[in-house]
């Protein structure tokens, strides 16, 4: 396979296997349970605890999976079931756009980029809609505070994130990838981008020191208050989906994703390679926003929003405004 | 979304113990505040007056599981003042390092729950690590991490060797080390300063009204420390500073704790190096002559203050403790006003509160219920007449 080619137009079988083993969605399901053993096992190391065993992440899923599933008489049937599905449905298609094993996922596109962040802001949606229709007063808290800072985190993501598209001319993931291996320098000039991103994205998922939607000794779990079973489980699951492909974005869009690509005959050995790289870059961005969650503390939700408007923001501009300089420059 | 009543308590992650705060909300606006307590009486006074005064030792050390010596403590100071016993100096030195080495472990213990309230749970599982070390050193002297059952009527049960007092002193020497860095974190990281600063304002004149204690009360810059104002124990000897800052906010009652911290430390090495020697108990007779007493120490968390009255017998008459947690509360529903929905766990959690010690009993006041005081006799009666109306043997 010439790189850049990626996957279509190869037998069905493969596209299979690519859709729902490798790098599809078993192959999601696992390293999601293994970003959580991480994050897990890392904090409390940082915390001078044990932390938990390998398994247990997968563990509390099954478990989850096999308790009682409650549903309260005051929530909304319906979208208090749909919200979780609808959730971990878009981070999975997020998901399939991302190049991991070869520059280009499973369909590539000019767009790609602002699909990928669309798709990611659903489960923001899912998790206000839940909280909001489980009837209990501290899930619709818990969802107002959703909702209210949602714009907090994602103008800062999609201006830093949009960066390297701008210095590279286009929208699609590809090209960017390929720009960013042919011109290392663009890792210097997005630097600040990819900081940015990395505040916004620890926003996203809602960790310390974001964590405001469900901040435990205020609101006790906020819109996941309600849930229990395999309903709670889908969330929990699609939490940790979303840290894996927002890390996944952020490797691609800023550390060049898969590249530098060796090709290997068969075509599957070279994939195999580009996904470790692609792993790699991952776990490492990752790793930051473990180190970012066990230094501090929980801030307010107005804190939240003027530290996003008078920092992250104007500070995204700026990285747009370098971006566009260099272009205008000449490029680099 | 309008006013909003969201109960916190009596079950809730923020609070270990079961009280309630009703909470009314305008948007994330606190605007009022309704403290339910009484969740957790225990009847411990009215057990006191059917126990003896030796087997009262062991239930007064149990009102708290945090602050269990201050009581002990107190309650002590109360029969010796009816006996009249004069305790051995070295026995009152023993109780001063107890009395100090309670504070540092509850310090250490609070300054971690104020880090999980504000979801800093790195500094939580930091200081309750560090606090281990005060906990074996309770250990090695006593043979107790909690309730120490250090006192003696007369004295103290249990003597301090050499081998414990150089143990002492290298735990003193982890222990600063590891205070200077929290003060460090305390005072300089950003997010705790974001969430502590200018947070549950108490003003001075507020808090006189309010007739807060302890580290509350001196963080809101009145110098009030029991220690100092009316010395127990052997806390005259002592040098020590009592410890104010008058930002009025969670972030001065953070580093009030955490140079009390320092200034305990201070006070155990004194009293290491001038340990004196001699007798650590002198021997009290079982009935306490008729008489009252009150008693008051500096908690960790404040004032704890205790009343005794005696009647010639072995068992007490009437006891009464009120904890420092009770003198605080209206000063925290004044904190509360007026903040925000996220505020309300570390402001409660400022006081350092310690509801069960606090609940005493409850009583219906106003007349939305018509009562009688009943007395004992009178209820007897009618529990007799009660099941002889259902043919039931009393």
């Amino acid at each position: 396979m010439v790189c850049g080619k990626g996957v279509e137009g190869i037998d069905i079988l493969l596209t299979l296997l690519y859709l729902f083993i490798f790098p599809g969605f078993l192959f999601l399901f696992a390293f999601s349970l293994f970003t959580e053993y991480l994050d897990r096992k890392i904090y409390a190391r940082m915390q001078r605890r044990v932390g938990p065993p390998f398994l247990q992440p997968f563990a509390d899923l099954v478990k989850l999976a096999a308790k009682e599933d409650v549903v309260p008489e005051k929530a909304e049937h319906f979208m208090f079931t749909a919200a979780p599905i609808i959730g971990l449905a878009a981070i999975f298609a997020a998901y399939l756009y991302l190049p991991i094993v070869s520059s280009t996922g499973l369909h590539s596109f000019n767009g790609d980029l602002v699909v990928v962040l669309y798709l990611l802001t659903i489960p923001t949606l899912a998790l206000f809609l839940g909280g909001w229709y489980s009837g209990n007063v501290f899930g619709q808290k818990g969802g107002m505070r959703v909702a209210s800072l949602l714009f907090s985190y994602e103008i800062p993501f999609f201006l830093a994130l949009l960066t390297p598209a701008l210095i590279e001319g286009s929208w699609k993931m590809a090209d960017i990838v390929h720009f960013e291996i042919s011109h290392p320098l663009e890792f210097i000039v997005s630097l600040l981008g990819f900081v940015i991103a990395l505040i916004a994205l620890q926003g996203k998922l809602e960790r310390l020191p974001f964590d405001i939607p469900e901040a435990e000794t205020e609101i006790v779990a906020g819109p996941l208050v309600e849930y229990s079973g395999r309903r709670l489980a889908l969330f929990r699951l699609a939490r940790d989906a979303e840290m894996v492909v927002g890390a996944g974005l952020l490797a691609v869009v800023f550390l060049a994703g898969p590249e530098p690509i060796v090709q290997l005959e068969p075509v599957y050995l070279s994939w195999i390679v580009g996904a470790l790289v692609f792993l790699v870059k991952t776990l490492f961005v990752i790793f930051l926003l473990i180190l970012m969650k066990s230094a501090v503390a929980r801030i307010r939700t107005d804190q939240m929003i003027s530290f996003a408007y008078k920092w992250l923001i104007p500070l995204a501009l700026v990285q747009i405004f370098i971006a566009i300089m260099v272009r205008f420059l000449g490029g680099i | 979304m309008g006013r909003v009543k969201l109960p916190i308590g009596p079950q809730h992650p923020a609070l270990k113990e079961p009280e309630n705060f009703t909470i009314t909300l305008d948007g994330e606006r606190v605007v009022d505040v309704d403290i339910r307590i009484g969740y957790t009486h225990r009847g411990i006074e009215k057990l006191m007056e059917s126990r003896t005064y030796t087997q009262n030792l062991y239930l007064v050390e149990r009102i708290c599981g945090i602050c269990s010596y201050a009581h002990v403590e107190n309650f002590t100071q109360n029969v010796e003042e009816i006996l009249g016993i004069q305790i051995p100096k070295r026995a009152e030195y023993i109780r001063t390092l107890f009395l100090e080495l309670e504070r540092l472990h509850s310090h250490f213990l609070w300054l971690g729950v104020a880090g999980h309230e504000i979801g800093f749970d790195t500094l939580f599982m930091y200081t309750w690590q560090d606090r281990e070390v005060v906990q074996d050193l309770l250990e090695m002297i006593s043979g107790n991490r909690v309730n120490y059952a250090m006192n003696a009527i007369g004295g103290v049960r249990r003597d301090v060797s050499v081998e414990h007092q150089k143990k002492v002193l290298q735990g003193m020497d982890y222990l600063e080390k590891r205070a200077e860095y929290y003060k460090e974190v305390a005072i300089n990281e950003k997010t705790i300063l974001a969430r502590a600063e200018n947070v549950g304002i108490l003003k001075t004149k507020d808090a006189l009204k309010f007739s807060a204690v302890g580290p509350t009360a001196r963080a809101s810059g009145i110098t009030v420390d029991i220690r100092k104002d009316d010395p127990y124990a052997s806390y005259l000897d002592t040098p020590f500073d009592v410890i104010t800052t008058n930002t009025n906010d969670v972030l001065g009652r953070v580093v009030v704790r955490v140079l009390e911290i320092f200034e305990s430390i201070k006070i155990i090495r004194y009293l290491m190096a001038h340990l004196p020697v001699g007798e650590i108990v002198t021997k009290a007779p079982r009935k306490v002559p008729e008489g009252e007493s009150i008693s008051h120490t500096e908690a960790p968390r404040g004032e704890d203050f205790h009343y005794l009255r005696s009647n010639g017998t072995e068992k007490p008459e009437r006891y009464k403790v009120r904890t420092p947690t009770l003198a605080n509360l209206p000063a925290l529903a004044e904190m509360l006003k007026g903040t925000y929905l996220a505020d309300v766990p570390i402001i409660v959690a400022a006081i350092d509160p310690c509801m069960g010690c606090m609940d005493r009993v409850l009583l219906l006041k106003g007349n939305e219920k018509p009562g009688e005081l009943v007395d004992g006799e009178r209820l007897r009666r009618y529990s007799i007449k009660w099941f002889a109306e259902r043919g039931w043997k009393a």
